[in-house]
C-alpha cells in the first residue's frame, strides 16, 4: 500500500545511498522500510503469541491461570502435576510407541515403491501412481466406520497395533510418493555404473541409491513421525479407556466439560510440542522440496 | 506360457518391489474402503452389527437397503446446510492462507534485516501439533478471562463471545485454521519466489514496469506451477479438517461451526446409537465431491495450457 506514495523520495535518495554505502542497488525509502518491518513483526507476533503464551502460563500457578500478567509466581509445580498425578506419561509411551511404529514401517515398506515408480516404466505404474495420489484426498470419514468394525472385530481397539495399522493408510501413500521425488533427483548414472558391475536392481537399490538417498529418508521419517503425533480422529475413536489414550485423547481430558484444569494442560501441552517442534526443526527445509517435487514432476 | 514369461520378465523386479505396497493398499484402504461403501447401503447401527460381548458372539444382522441412506441425506436439509458452510470455510480458509502467505513470503523475500529471524518465528505454527495449539486458542477465546477479551475490554469495547455464538465461532475457527496454514504457505511460495529468475524482474525494471506490473506479469506466472499445487492439496486438507473444528467447538454451537467430516464423525461416534450406515453413507459422498472437485480443477488446469 506504501509503495505508491514512497516512490518518488526513493528516486530521489537512491543514488546517493546506493553511492555511500555500496549497498546493493535496490534500496528502500525509511518509510517503505517501515512498513516492511511493521508487516513482518505483525506476522511474527501472530504467530508468537499462541504457543508463547501456552508457554507462559503453564508456569503459573493453577489458580492464576487467567492472570494477565507475565509470570508473577515463578513454579513449576504444573509440569510436576502433570508428570507424577496424571497418566501422561502412559499417554506418552502409547503415542511414543504408535508413531515409531509407524514411521518405521511405513518408510520401510514405501522405499521400494518409490524406487520403482522413479526408475522402473512397467505395467500397471501409472495405476498405482493414481491410487496413491487419490488415497491422500481420502477424508478420514470414509475410512473410520469400517476400519473400526474391522478392528472391532479382530480384537484391535484399545491397541497401539490396530492404530499403527490404520495410520499406515495415511502414512504408506505419503512416503512412496514423497521418496518417489527424493530418488527422482538422485542421478540414473549411478544405477548404470551399479549394473555395469554386476549388482541386480536389488542390489543397485540397497547399496547404491538407498545410501545416497538419506536425507530423503530421513525427511520421509520426520514426516510421518509428525504427522502421527498430531493425528486426534482415530485416536479419540479407536483408544478409550484412561491407560489407552494416546496424547491427543489424552489432552482432552485435561479440558473437558466437567473439569478443567488449565495449568495441567498447558503443561502437558509444552511437553508433547517440544519434541514434535524439534523433529520439525530438523526436517523442515527439507519438507517442501519433496512435496513440491513429488507433485511436479507427475 | 514361456513367452508370457518372457515378457513379464524384465516387470518381475518392479512388480516385486511395489508390491509391499500394492498389498497395503488393497488390505487397509482397499477393503475398507469397499466395505465403507457396502455399509453406506445397508441400515447398519450400533445395534445390529457384528460383536462380542464377553463370550457371546452376536452376528450381524443388518439388512442391504439400496440406495435409501443417500436418497434420506440428500433430500434432507441438514446435508445442504453443512455443505454450504464447508465451502464457504474451505474457500475461505485457503483464500486467506495464500493472500497472507504469498504477501509475507514476499516480503520475506526481499534483502531485509533479520529474516532469518522472521523467517524462523513464522514457520513456528507449522511445528507445534495442531492439537495443542486449538488448545492454545480455546485459552485466548475463553469468553470470561481470555486474552483476546481482556484486549478488548481494555481498550473499551465488549467481549465477544468467541466461541458461543454461531457467527463469531465460525469467524474463530476460520482464523485457527489460517494461523495454522500461513506457515506451509509461506515456505512453499517462498521456494517459488525464489525460482523465478531475478534477471527477468531487472529487464521490466528496466523496461520501465512498475512493481504491481512486474508482480502481475512476472512474479505469478513465475510461482504458478508450485501455486497450484499447493492450493489444491490445501483445498483438500482443509475440507478435511478434523480437529480445529472438533477440538475448539465440537461442531457448536448448534452445529454452526460443524462441516461435513466432523458431522460424520459425530454420527458414527458421538450421537447414540451409533449410525455407522449413514456416517458411511457421508463419507463416501465426501469422498465423491472432492474426487470431483480434483477433476475439474485439473482439467481447466490443462485447458489454460498447464503441463500438470
Amino acid at each position: 500500500m506504501t509503495v505508491p506514495t514512497t516512490n518518488p523520495r526513493r528516486d530521489e535518495q537512491a543514488p546517493g545511498a546506493a553511492a555511500r554505502a555500496g549497498r546493493p542497488p535496490r534500496v528502500r525509502s525509511p518509510l517503505a522500510s517501515l512498513g516492511l518491518h511493521a508487516g513482518l513483526l505483525f506476522g511474527t507476533l501472530c504467530a508468537l503469541l499462541p504457543p508463547l503464551w501456552l508457554l507462559v502460563t503453564s508456569f503459573k500457578p493453577k489458580s492464576q491461570s487467567w492472570s494477565m500478567a507475565l509470570v508473577k509466581d515463578f513454579t513449576l509445580a504444573n509440569y510436576a502435576h502433570v508428570l507424577g498425578g496424571t497418566r501422561f506419561l502412559t499417554w506418552f509411551g502409547n503415542s511414543l510407541t504408535v508413531v515409531l511404529g509407524t514411521t518405521v514401517v511405513g518408510v520401510f515398506i514405501a522405499a521400494t515403491t518409490g524406487y520403482a515408480l522413479s526408475r522402473f516404466r512397467f505395467p500397471g505404474m501409472r495405476p498405482l501412481v493414481w491410487v496413491l495420489l487419490l488415497t491422500q484426498m481420502f477424508p478420514m470419514a470414509v475410512l473410520i466406520v469400517p476400519l473400526y468394525t474391522t478392528m472391532a472385530n479382530l480384537g484391535l481397539l484399545n491397541q497401539p497395533l490396530g492404530l499403527i495399522i490404520t495410520y499406515l493408510t495415511i502414512a504408506v501413500p505419503f512416503c512412496a510418493w514423497m521418496l518417489k521425488g527424493f530418488f527422482d533427483t538422485i542421478p540414473v548414472d549411478i544405477d548404470e555404473s551399479g549394473r555395469v558391475d554386476g549388482l541386480n536392481p536389488f542390489g543397485t537399490f540397497w547399496r547404491l541409491v538407498l545410501p545416497l538417498a538419506r536425507p530423503g529418508i530421513a525427511v520421509t521419517a520426520f514426516y510421518s513421525f509428525v504427522t502421527a503425533w498430531a493425528e486426534v480422529a482415530y485416536a479419540t475413536a479407536f483408544m478409550t479407556g484412561e491407560d489407552n489414550l494416546t496424547l491427543a485423547g489424552g489432552l482432552q481430558t485435561f479440558v473437558n466439560r466437567y473439569d478443567t484444569d488449565w495449568g495441567a494442560m498447558t503443561a502437558a501441552a509444552v511437553i508433547i510440542a517440544v519434541p514434535a517442534g524439534l523433529v520439525f526443526g530438523f526436517a523442515q527445509k527439507h519438507l517442501v522440496a519433496g512435496l513440491t517435487a513429488g507433485a511436479t514432476k507427475s | 506360457m514361456r513367452r508370457l514369461a518372457a515378457r513379464c520378465a524384465p516387470h518381475w523386479y518392479a512388480w516385486a518391489m511395489v508390491a509391499p505396497v500394492v498389498l497395503v493398499i488393497a488390505l487397509i484402504i482397499g477393503y475398507p474402503l469397499g466395505r465403507g461403501i457396502f455399509l453406506s447401503l445397508t441400515d447398519a447401527d450400533e445395534a445390529n452389527v457384528e460383536r462380542t460381548i464377553g463370550v457371546n458372539h452376536i452376528p450381524a444382522t443388518y439388512r442391504f437397503t439400496g440406495l435409501e441412506n443417500y436418497t434420506r441425506i440428500l433430500s434432507d436439509g441438514v446435508f445442504w446446510d453443512r455443505l454450504g458452510w464447508t465451502v464457504v470455510w474451505t474457500v475461505g480458509c485457503v483464500g486467506l492462507t495464500f493472500v497472507l502467505g504469498l504477501t509475507l513470503a514476499n516480503m520475506l523475500n526481499r534483502t531485509v534485516r533479520g529474516r532469518t529471524f522472521y523467517r524462523v518465528a513464522m514457520i513456528v505454527p507449522w511445528g507445534i501439533p495442531a492439537f495443542v495449539s486449538v488448545f492454545a486458542f480455546r485459552m485466548l477465546y475463553n469468553e470470561r478471562n481470555g486474552l483476546l477479551n481482556k484486549v478488548l475490554e481494555g481498550g473499551g469495547i465488549d467481549g465477544v463471545p468467541w466461541l458461543g455464538d454461531p457467527f463469531w465461532a465460525k469467524i474463530a475457527v476460520i482464523v485457527v485454521n489460517v494461523w495454522l496454514g500461513v506457515p506451509f504457505m509461506i515456505v512453499a511460495m517462498l521456494g517459488a519466489l525464489q525460482s523465478v529468475p531475478a534477471q527477468l524482474h531487472e529487464a521490466a525494471q528496466l523496461d520501465g514496469a512498475g512493481p504491481w506490473q512486474r508482480f502481475t506479469h512476472i512474479t505469478l506466472p513465475g510461482i504458478r506451477p508450485v501455486a497450484t499445487t499447493v492450493v489444491l492439496l490445501s483445498t483438500i486438507w482443509t475440507f478435511n479438517m478434523f480437529p480445529v473444528i472438533f477440538l475448539l467447538t465440537r461442531g457448536g454451537p448448534e452445529d454452526s461451526t460443524e462441516i461435513l467430516v466432523t458431522y460424520a464423525y459425530r454420527l458414527s461416534f458421538l450421537n447414540s446409537p451409533r449410525d455407522f450406515a449413514a456416517s458411511a453413507a457421508w463419507g463416501v459422498l465426501i469422498l465423491v465431491l472432492l474426487a470431483g472437485f480434483t477433476v475439474v480443477y485439473r482439467r481447466a488446469l490443462r485447458r489454460q495450457g498447464e503441463v500438470w
